[in-house]
């Protein structure tokens, strides 16, 4: 990837940034810590990476997408409304009772979104479940999975990493947004799901480590996945809880929170400063 | 009508209250501080287990404890406790019959804004259907502390339906007496029962007042108690109004509705109107507006009255 194009991502991704700000502020609810933390993978996967059609979402050939820690809705739907899937103006409708955003990512409801999500754990099966069937209709699509840290705790997160190893599930990626925080708090603390890499890796997995925000790193980890044959791939992303709003970094509160009018304001200063450093850069 | 609290919030401050118990444990799975268990949590921390993201462990852990002696309280939303974890509870819990109380926050459409995926419309009619299980779905605070505190003196299982929302107080803690499996008559009234759970009643007793400006009397009934439930005062309810409107935040199949008509049916059949959400998905949004979209409000029950007494002889 050249600077340019490292640039447009970054970009991409701080309106996307911006947007998850406001979905929650609108709504007065939703999660904000999980969305920003895995905002620059989304990125990279829909801006970089992925084959879909915005003008046909259902498009049988497309590469698919579950976003299995359904709570982090406000970052995928920014990012499906920045692609074109749907109107932008709409993010601020976010879980209101007359619009169609539902508070967790509906494929009933939403264009784009290609798996209902929400309760923790199940959104990986249903990506084992699609790349299956792209093995048995011999396409070439590839399925991508998001997982939280916290989510991994749950037994179900397990029996699909066993079948996906069991089926050679080689078109199936996933990413671990690592960022070592869950509700209740830190992930070591409350029940702790290490060492991960060395369970990923026993359970038949092909493990690459990565920065959750180094857009090169997310990008090589992507096509090393693509090469490797006959396992699938999970990506360890370290990232951080709230990245790019400095008030929300790195804090378990900030998981279900949503922002006040000045905290809102605040957010998107510090992101508009952000993209006006990458101007004069 | 007082002040009002959520009932998970009483559901919390019980926990911590007769906590002393020091057979009692209480398990959650990350939801801590929305369930309240936390109240208990900062009381007696070395009683207090966090079992992470894993509500089917949790379950199955619960049941380990209990065989033990322990009396255990686990607690996650209802979708997660009744439904991800449905089968532990039914096999490892239910089955032998163990000391497990189940503490399910978050129950039906005024969860609000985190929408369908997480709004339970069916937990109480899987919780019945289950041999051994006591299922109760309290209306307030103090009937939520009251219930709390009968699942520890019972031995079983038991389910307790809690709400996100804050709802007024309807009963005063110094007078309010709580029998298990017995329900509790808020008014009398000779035109017709309405017989309602949780946080439909009092939305029932608004449709009282309503109803009685246009010269209708209605005797309100709440059922705390889901399973076993009150064939007594529901017998006693059809044979002296002749008429019956069942309110309940779930599924018009398989809750309260349900249980209300198996008691009539079997018993002395008169017309039954089932107030409930019409077999479908929830949605996100504001409480109060979910509860219109859905016909959960008074006016709603009042217009159901109306129906049912057409059908009176
Ligand atoms: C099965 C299930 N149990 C509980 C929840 C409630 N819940 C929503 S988010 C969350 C914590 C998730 O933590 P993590 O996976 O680390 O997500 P992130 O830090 O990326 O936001 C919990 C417990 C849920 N959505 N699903
Ligand atoms: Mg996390």
């Amino acid at each position: 990837m050249d600077k340019q194009e490292i640039k447009a991502l970054k970009k991409q991704a701080t309106y996307i940034r911006k947007h998850i700000i406001d979905e929650v502020y609108s709504a007065a609810s939703g999660h904000p810590g999980g969305s920003l933390s895995c905002t620059d993978i989304l990125t990279t996967l829909y801006f970089k990476e992925m084959r879909v059609d915005t003008k046909n979402p259902k498009w049988e050939d497309r590469d698919r997408f579950v976003l299995s820690k359904g709570h982090c809705a406000p970052a995928l739907y920014a990012t499906l409304a920045e692609k074109g899937f749907f109107p932008t103006e709409d993010l601020t409708q976010f879980r209101q009772a007359d619009s169609y955003l539902e508070g967790h990512p509906s494929m009933t409801y939403v264009p784009g979104v290609d798996m209902s999500t929400g309760s923790l754990g199940q959104g990986i099966s249903t990506a084992v479940g699609m790349a299956l069937a792209g093995k048995l209709d011999n396409k070439d699509y590839r399925v991508y999975s998001i997982l939280g840290d916290g989510e991994i705790q749950e037994g179900q997160v397990w029996e699909a990493c066993m079948a996906a190893a069991h089926y050679k599930l080689d078109n199936l990626t996933a990413f671990l947004d690592y960022n070592g925080l869950q509700i209740d708090g830190d992930i070591k603390e409350v029940m702790s799901p290490e060492p991960v890499t060395d369970k990923f890796k026993a359970f038949g997995w092909n493990v690459i480590l990565i920065d959750a925000h180094d857009y090169e790193q997310i990008y090589d980890a992507i096509q090393q996945a693509k090469t490797t044959k006959g396992k699938p791939t999970m990506v360890i992303a370290k990232s951080i809880k709230g990245k790019g709003v400095s008030f929300m970094e790195d804090q378990a509160g900030w998981h279900g929170t949503a922002p006040n009018k000045e905290q809102r304001d605040q957010a998107i200063a510090e992101l508009d400063a952000f993209l006006a450093g990458l101007e004069v850069e | 009508m007082s002040q009002k609290i959520a009932t998970r919030e009483a559901y919390g401050s019980a926990l911590a209250e007769f906590g002393v118990d020091s057979r009692i444990v209480v398990l959650d799975a990350d939801l801590s501080k929305s369930t309240k268990t936390d109240s208990f949590k900062k009381k007696y921390p070395e009683r207090f287990l966090n079992m992470g993201i894993a509500e089917g462990n949790m379950m199955a852990v619960a049941a380990g404890l209990a065989s033990c002696g322990k009396v255990v309280f686990a607690s996650s939303f209802a979708i997660f406790a009744a439904e991800r974890a449905c089968e532990q509870i039914r096999n490892s819990i239910c089955y032998p019959n163990l000391n497990v109380k189940i503490g399910a926050s978050h129950a039906g459409v005024t969860l609000g804004e985190d929408g369908a995926s997480h709004q339970a419309i069916e937990d109480m009619a899987i919780m019945r259907a289950i041999p051994n299980m006591t299922v109760i779905s309290p209306a307030d605070a103090v009937e939520t502390r009251h219930a709390v505190k009968a699942a520890i003196e019972h031995n079983g299982p038991v389910y307790l339906r809690l709400g996100r929302l804050a709802v007024p107080t309807l009963y005063d803690e110094s007078t309010y007496s709580f029998e298990l499996g017995k329900g509790v008559t808020l008014a009398e009234g000779n035109d017709v029962s309405v017989i309602a759970t949780g946080y439909m009643v009092h939305k029932a007793l608004e449709a009282r007042q309503m109803l009685e400006s246009e010269g209708i009397k209605a005797r309100i009934i709440d059922i705390h108690t889901i399973k076993p439930i009150d064939k007594e005062i529901i017998i006693k309810a059809a044979k002296e109004t002749g008429a019956i409107v069942t309110a309940e935040e779930h599924n018009v199949f398989g809750g309260l509705g349900s249980a209300v008509s198996e008691v009539i049916v079997e018993n002395c059949p008169v017309p039954v109107k089932i107030l409930g959400i019409k077999d479908k998905f929830g949605k996100s949004g504001k409480p109060d507006k979910l509860v219109e979209m859905y016909g959960l409000t008074a006016a709603d029950i009042a217009a159901r009255v109306k129906e049912v007494l057409k059908m009176k002889k």
